[in-house]
């Protein structure tokens, strides 16, 4: 694959596994049996019967009639949405707590941001019976507050990480300060495509199951399996890896990654990596990042939570910077009128992020022949608190 | 092999060396260089100056926020390097950079290590650093400018990868105490005793110092007697942190160790 990882971890020029020896042996032991393990048929078996019973796959690839018109071309929305725990993030989470039981792994950790990957651990690891730990920002913790009920509900035990600037990326780095710490009977599951190889790699081939159904299902409805632009959003890149993933080598296929730019890319409150970033090393990957001058990583914004990082995974640094894939970067409040454009045309409450990938079909300029496949990535229901404190914000001031 | 300070410690020394790791700008911006000498006149044989980064995956809360008050003291490679401008002059101990990659590949990699050898420093510590990229891109950079660089050990490498960092390395080996992260206590455990004598029954060429958790006279005098020496880290930051000068403190925690 020509968009593929090397043997050596990177995708172009970015990549690889800069790590400390501490969790050198963790990270070798999952590079070196990831791939035969995901391999065996008895492994394949029991994840696609855990997608297909316990997650609800496939997903519907639902043709949004009314969007379409509105935008004179041909949607479809690809339903994450519709998962089990409301989001793409489990199609990693079951495929990862798998791959752990096969290593041995007594016990699990993870980080979350809007808590949507942590609900979706503590949901895989009640399921396998295994201890979880899920590291989430001091910050975030107040800001989600339903999602930590959740992931206690689940049995998990959250930490409020109190380091750095209690966020997500000091949620990765308390983490990671755990396996170096446990490293022998404790799996990871980190949450997106970032990370030391093979995390990237092995995430997007979790999250792949998504573009094999989306070829699939447009055979079946438009008679080829071919869109000519999929659209997804970008945070650390994991739905958008899975959406791309089996159209990284048809080049015919336009690919739409759509980042966060926050209050506006130069407003100095963005999440606009491709775009903000340089490229350097954030937990164990080379990828960009938005740094200040002398290399310290900075603090991003969204209102989307999930959107919040202040990297992106390497994958995606490699088709920015190739050209492979084109970047958008979408304020707040594009993404605000997106997702109530999509409640009241088509009855779907959508994640923020996931609204950030709507409100760049503005920008596509697709024709009326083009099919374009949107990557619906999650659903609004985790959001409606910070969808009602905005747009009450907003009617107060007009 | 390079010919600096460091490799030279090591031809005239062979056990009891105390390497003392602490971080720039830390407590305040001006006092690095106060340390430094400080720690020289009290005895410490090599040093190791933490150059800050924000996001500092390998350390305990006691150097993570060190790292913290030295980037809000306004310390960054730019400033710690006007501050070692005339260093040489009063110090003659080995010094050691040591902090994570992304602020030195920000800075250059190559304009860092000519900066760090022109002012007199001798190593780097560069832990996320992966050592097929460092043979490949960063050794003859290194080499050039006759800098060391350091790997670390840890209880879960394996005999092959410590044959081979002892290949690579010309100065010492920096043999982690135990699976941690930095500032965690030691226990002297049958695991751990284990790990030492397997990694002396080796032979390295290289001399071994532990570090990670290394905090007082008998852990000191403990890592000494399975190493060439110790690297004490979190507790001198704790050190300075006490309400006497800086001058003092330095002196009042190395007359405990030694
Ligand atoms: C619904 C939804 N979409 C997208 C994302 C962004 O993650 P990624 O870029 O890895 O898909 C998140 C992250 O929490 C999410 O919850």
């Amino acid at each position: 694959m020509k968009y593929g990882v090397n043997e050596r971890g990177y995708y172009g020029q970015f990549g690889g596994a800069f790590i400390p020896e501490m969790l050198y042996p963790n990270v070798e032991e999952l590079r070196e049996k990831y791939l035969s393990i995901l391999q065996e048929p008895a492994f394949q078996e029991e994840l696609n019967s855990l997608l297909r019973d316990y997650v609800g796959r496939p997903t519907p690839l639902y043709h949004a009639k009314r969007l379409s018109e509105k935008y004179n071309t041909k949607i479809y929305l690809k339903r994450e949405d519709l998962n089990h725990t409301g989001a793409h993030k489990i199609n990693n989470t079951v495929g990862q707590i798998l791959m752990a039981k096969r290593l041995g792994k007594k016990r699990i950790i993870a980080e979350t941001g809007a808590g949507q990957h942590g609900v979706a651990t503590a949901t895989v690891c009640a399921l396998a019976g295994l201890e979880c730990i899920v590291y989430m920002g001091k910050i975030d913790t107040e800001r989600q507050k339903p999602n930590v009920e959740k992931m206690k509900l689940l049995g998990a035990t959250v930490v409020p990480v109190t380091s750095g600037s209690q966020t997500l990326k000091d949620a990765t780095n308390e983490a990671i300060r755990d396996w170096i710490n446990n490293p022998e009977d404790t799996h990871y599951i980190i949450g997106s495509v970032v990370g030391p190889h093979p995390y990237p790699d092995m995430v997007a081939r979790f999250q792949a199951v998504i573009s094999e159904e989306i070829r699939a299902q447009l055979l079946e409805k438009e008679g080829r399996e071919l869109p000519d632009y999929v659209v997804a959003c970008v945070g650390g890149g994991s739905n958008a890896a899975g959406a791309f993933y089996h159209f990284l080598d048809e080049e015919d296929v336009k690919l739409i990654a759509v980042e966060a730019a926050g209050l506006g890319v130069d407003s100095g409150h963005s999440a606009a990596t491709s775009i903000l970033g340089k490229t350097g090393i954030i937990h164990g990957s080379k990828t960009l990042l938005m740094q200040t001058e002398d290399g310290q990583i900075t603090e991003p914004y969204s209102i989307s939570a999930g959107l919040d990082y202040p990297g992106v995974g390497p994958l995606h640094a490699h088709l920015a910077q190739s050209g492979r894939a084109t970047f958008f970067a979408i304020r707040d409040a594009e993404a605000m009128e997106a997702l109530r454009e999509l409640s009241r045309l088509e009855g779907i409450i959508p994640a923020i992020e996931s609204s950030h990938a709507l409100a760049a079909l503005k920008e596509l300029k697709a024709g009326p022949d083009d099919v374009v496949v949107l990557n619906l990535s999650g659903r609004g229901d985790k959001d409606l608190n910070t969808i009602l404190t905005y747009f009450e914000q907003q009617d107060a001031q007009q | 092999m390079p010919n600096n300070r460091l490799t030279r410690l090591f031809q005239e020394k062979s056990g009891n060396l105390l390497n003392v790791y602490f971080t720039a700008g830390y407590p305040k911006l001006e006092d690095t260089t106060t340390i430094l000498e400080e720690l020289e006149a009290a005895g410490a044989d090599l040093v190791e100056i933490g150059m800050p980064f924000s996001d500092p995956l390998a350390d305990g809360p006691t150097i993570q926020a060190s790292n913290m008050v030295a980037l809000e003291n306004g310390m960054s490679l730019k400033v710690l390097f006007q501050q070692l401008e005339n260093v040489r002059e009063k110090v003659t101990l080995p010094i050691i950079l040591m902090g994570y990659l992304n602020p030195v590949m920000q800075y250059g990699f190559e304009r860092f290590c000519a900066e760090a050898a022109r002012v007199g420093v001798d190593g780097l510590i560069l832990p996320d650093l992966p050592f097929a990229e460092y043979e490949e891109e960063y050794k003859p950079i290194l080499e050039k400018h006759g800098l060391s660089l350091i790997f670390l050990i840890t209880p879960q490498t394996s005999d092959a990868r410590i044959r081979q960092i002892d290949a690579l390395t010309n100065s010492f080996i920096y043999m982690v105490s135990s699976a941690s992260t930095t500032g965690s206590q030691v226990q002297s455990t049958e695991a751990q005793r284990a790990y030492f004598s397997r990694v002396k029954a080796l032979g390295l060429k290289n001399p071994l110092l532990i570090g990670f958790g290394i905090s007082d006279k008998p852990s000191f005098e403990m890592a000494c007697q399975s190493g060439h020496g110790a690297i004490i880290g979190s507790a001198f930051i704790k050190a300075l942190q006490q309400p006497a000068e800086v001058r003092e403190n330095v002196r009042a925690f190395l007359k405990q160790i030694r």
